[in-house]
């Protein structure tokens, strides 16, 4: 479904990502993990089109989407949930929403999607007027991940999610991203929560300064000497 | 009661700036770049007013209708052709400034070149009655111009809460990335936000003409300026901000004029920024805003 080759992204003289590789087929969860500024945030921008690659290819659903702007590649079925929630702090939680099925244009459906959000993520529906700013970390993760799925994705990438989360509201949203995978979206994982994300994925990554040095089933990842040592804390 | 119609005439001439400054504050709030040519594009509404209603001899509706769409036009081709390949490639906000700078040179130079440097006189777009309220005196001009302005920055208030492109222009000011991340073609939102900024400008230009039946080509620099101020005071980035700083700059000018002395109007209004953005730097209706990339 996505299949990323070789691509090389630079901050000016930074090499960031360096001959980068790796796929994810339809219906998985195939997780990215890396210890802090490894490049995962720069592979996810570079596969939204917010960041461009010197090299190689970016392919989606078979065409490439290298060269393609963000929002059409949105528009093609892939919505990411950013690093940092970054939820629109000005308008409502129902606004945001909104904002997510901006490529849409069935407006009832849409509205059925917002109910089946609210039905996510009760705390949301409870919130619906209230500015987005004014929402808990979690409140506002929820909102990230419902306004993606407003876009109706076939594909969604997933930034840390769990970042700065309790370790309940960490199980509520790895259990939402395994249900909006059940329903039929594939899904890109980020996490420096690596054993989280080892639990709930088919396959993973590991990425290192630029470079993915581990690959293989989730479950052999978590036996793996090496990323037990460098990432699951002994 | 001349205190009253002091600040009455303020108020018609704050109208004015206002419409400008709803203009600097919106491309500021979306691409966060001090457009100093936005003065310069209500001079550009002036003389396409002067030139289909004098020299044309058109009816007023036809001379504000092209005034708004050449205003509008011109807005967009400077977005294109001066700053467009400057945001796209995030250059510095200094680059983005001197641009700015040379845009307006530009334009001022062209107009000069081709209608000369000596101001035109406009009769009154709209005839002119004085209205008599108890001992109030005031001019049907400054009614006209304080109804224009607020039935604008309603509209724009609608605009920009109630629509599809309205909710694009929000969340691109608030934070770009994110917008795009949702969909939203923001090089689109850029362009048309230039336009809507543009087309009020040419509103307060026929404003303009009307209450002062004179136009030049460096007249942007003073409104402009003028503007700039009031969209600062106001709370940069903030649609009502801008017209309550336009008001209160109007007013401002107008009492010391009045009261105080003819030549120190412009140090009051400095003074009154000078103040506020050491009270309260995000000026009346600003919020604090996060910057992202
Ligand atoms: N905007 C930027 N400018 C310069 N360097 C950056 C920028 N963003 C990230 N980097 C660098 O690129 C590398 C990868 O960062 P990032 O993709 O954010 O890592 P991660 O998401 O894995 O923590 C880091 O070395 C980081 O310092
Ligand atoms: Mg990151």
């Amino acid at each position: 479904m996505l299949d990323v080759k070789d691509i090389n992204v630079y901050y000016g003289a930074i090499h960031a990502l360096k001959g980068l590789s790796f796929y994810v087929n339809e219906g998985e969860i195939v997780s990215l993990i890396g210890a802090n500024g490894a490049g995962k945030t720069t592979a996810m921008h570079t596969i939204s089109g917010l960041l461009r690659s010197k090299t190689g290819d970016i392919l989606f659903m078979g065409d490439s989407i290298a060269a393609a702007e963000p929002h059409k590649i949105v528009r093609l079925g892939l919505a990411q949930v950013p690093e940092g929630r970054r939820v629109f702090s000005g308008m409502t939680v129902q606004e945001n929403l909104e904002m997510g099925a901006f490529v849409r244009n069935d407006g009832r459906k849409v509205e059925k999607d917002l109910e089946m959000v609210f039905t996510r993520f009760p705390r949301l529906k409870e919130r619906r007027r209230q500015r987005a700013g004014t929402l808990s970390g979690g409140e506002q993760q929820m909102l990230a991940i419902g306004r993606a799925l407003m876009s109706r994705p076939k594909m969604l990438l997933l930034d840390e999610p769990s970042m700065g989360l309790s370790p309940i509201l960490v199980n509520e949203i790895f259990d939402c991203i395994q249900e909006v995978n059940k329903s039929g979206t594939t899904i890109l994982l980020v996490e420096q929560n690596a054993k989280m994300a080892l639990s709930i994925s088919h396959r993973a990554y590991v990425l290192e300064t630029g470079k993915i040095i581990i690959e293989g089933k989730s479950s052999e990842l978590l036996d793996n000497e090496k990323v037990k040592r460098a990432y699951l804390g002994g | 009661m001349e205190f009253i119609e002091q600040v009455l005439n303020g108020l018609g001439q704050g109208s004015i700036f206002a419409l400008v400054a709803l203009g600097y504050s919106m491309v500021y709030g979306i691409v966060q770049l001090i457009n100093f040519a936005h003065g310069d594009i209500i001079m550009v509404g002036g003389y396409t007013a002067f030139v289909t209603f004098i020299t044309f001899g058109m009816p007023l509706w036809l001379a504000v209708i092209i005034s708004i769409l050449v205003c509008a036009a011109v807005g967009l081709i400077i977005e294109r052709v001066a700053y467009h390949r400057l945001i796209v490639h995030n250059a510095a906000r200094i680059s983005l400034l001197i641009t700015a700078l040379g845009v307006s040179i530009f334009l001022q130079n062209l107009f000069m070149l081709i209608f000369g440097a000596e101001p035109k006189h406009i009769s009154t777009l709209f005839p002119m009655e004085t209205i008599k309220l108890g001992n109030t005196e005031l001019s049907s001009n400054t009614i006209l111009n304080i109804v224009v302005s607020v039935i604008m920055m309603i509209g724009l208030q609608l605009l920009v809460n109630k629509t599809k492109i309205g909710k694009a222009m929000q969340a691109s000011s608030e934070d770009a990335g994110a917008a795009k991340l949702m969909g939203i073609n923001t090089n689109q939102v850029v362009a048309f936000t230039f336009m809507v900024g543009s087309a009020l400008a040419a509103v307060g230009a026929i404003l303009y003409c009307n209450t002062y039946s004179q136009i030049k080509p460096t007249m942007g620099n003073f409104l402009g300026l003028k503007a700039f101020v009031a969209a600062v005071l106001g709370g940069i980035g903030s649609i009502p901000g801008a017209m309550l700083g336009g008001y209160i700059i109007g007013i401002a000018d107008s009492l010391t004029k009045a009261y105080v002395s003819s030549t120190l109007n412009d140090a009051v209004v400095f003074g009154i920024l000078i103040l506020m953005l050491s009270v309260k730097p995000t000026g009346i209706m600003g919020g604090d805003r996060r910057e992202k990339v």
